[in-house]
């Protein structure tokens, strides 16, 4: 004789997995006093280059090192290998976005103690990584000039769930006729008060400012991190 | 397209549910799913048919309930639904908040099992 179909409460988050696995990475980060950012953005607008830029220049004063999603290749890591500071390539396969259990994995056996700041470069989508926690403390959402200054609109989920906004390659604006006021208006509309940084990894163009933000930002969240064992001294 | 793996992870979800229940049968998974989810309601459907295919629970249904964005509006000091999706501001007001309260949410809420 079979039941009757019931209902039953669950109350259960589908990414509850994830979500577990993200703070568990947080409080390793934390406990190590790693500063640990994130970018994601469409392919093509230049994450691996401002990146690039952003790791040659921490690297005399901070010990820096990256995690590179892609689909197929080992090409970025190539790339910011150039820089000189530890990076790690997570070859995704098919699977088009970062996971915090694939960057528990690619840390394997990097000692976090013996690093400052950690850059998570996350596969080039703006509606996948989204969803996914990754532990990070900052998550950097970067569109070009040459995107169209709408692109949040259309992706309004990734520029809610990001911190700031990195507008790239500026040295093109003039070519493309880059509405800057407009792209901002963008900007705010889907996630009112975000800080906007304009950027050239070519020229070199608003990265002070950049650094400048990103030092204060490592600062900030060693304050507010709660002291807890384990944690340097110095 | 990620919502293959959340597919995935909501049915590994409901038949560690019914394994716990004594292996009961599962009918249908009841999911409330935020606009601000970043997942797109119909390829989910999609997903959650080929990721049942074969297993116990072929046939059972995902039953998804929507649920729209609500943001705080400092000025009116109440819960609203922004203007848009994409014009994240009080329809009464017209302040810009950035405080969503509601419609990130990928949640199951209830299993029907027999």
């Amino acid at each position: 004789m079979s039941a009757e179909p019931r209902l039953v409460e669950v109350r259960k988050n589908v990414l509850k997995q994830n979500d577990l696995l993200a703070r568990e990475l947080r409080a390793r980060f934390q406990q190590a006093n790693v500063f640990v950012a994130s970018f994601v953005s469409s392919p093509g607008s230049g994450k691996t280059a401002f990146l690039e830029k952003t790791l040659t220049h921490l690297r005399p004063n901070y010990r820096v090192a990256a995690l590179v999603g892609d689909l197929a290749t080992a090409n970025d890591a190539a790339r910011l290998a150039r820089s000189e500071v530890p990076v790690k390539q997570i070859v995704t396969g098919t699977i088009c976005h970062l996971e915090a259990t694939m960057v528990e994995n690619a840390l394997g056996d990097w000692d976090l103690n013996e690093l400052d700041c950690l850059f998570i470069e996350n596969v080039g989508n703006l509606v996948c990584p989204s969803s996914y926690d990754l532990g990070e403390a900052l998550r950097v959402v970067l569109m070009s000039t040459t995107e169209g200054e709408d692109k949040p609109l259309k992706y309004p989920t990734i520029f809610n769930t990001a911190d700031v906004a990195v507008i790239t390659k500026m040295d093109l604006a003039e070519a493309v006729e880059f509405d800057s006021q407009a792209a901002h208006a963008s900007i705010q509309a889907v996630r009112p008060g975000m800080k906007v940084f304009e950027v050239s990894s070519k020229t070199g163009a608003g990265m002070d400012e950049w650094l400048e933000f990103l030092r204060l930002k490592k600062e900030t969240t060693e304050y507010t991190s709660a002291p807890v064992a384990g944690r340097k001294l110095d | 397209m990620h919502e293959l793996s959340i597919a995935i992870s909501m049915v590994d979800m409901a038949a560690e549910e019914a394994a716990q229940r004594g292996d009961v049968k599962v009918n249908a998974i009841y999911l409330k799913l935020g606009a601000m989810s970043g997942v797109v309601k119909d390829a989910l459907l999609f997903s959650y048919d080929v990721v049942c295919e074969g297993t116990p629970m072929e046939g059972s249904r995902l039953v998804i309930e929507e649920v729209p964005i609500i943001v705080f509006c400092p000025k009116c000091e109440i819960e609203t639904a922004p203007v848009s999706i994409n014009n994240l501001c009080c329809p009464t007001c017209e302040t810009p908040t950035p405080q969503v309260v509601r419609g990130r949410e990928m949640e199951v809420t209830a299993l029907e099992i027999e």
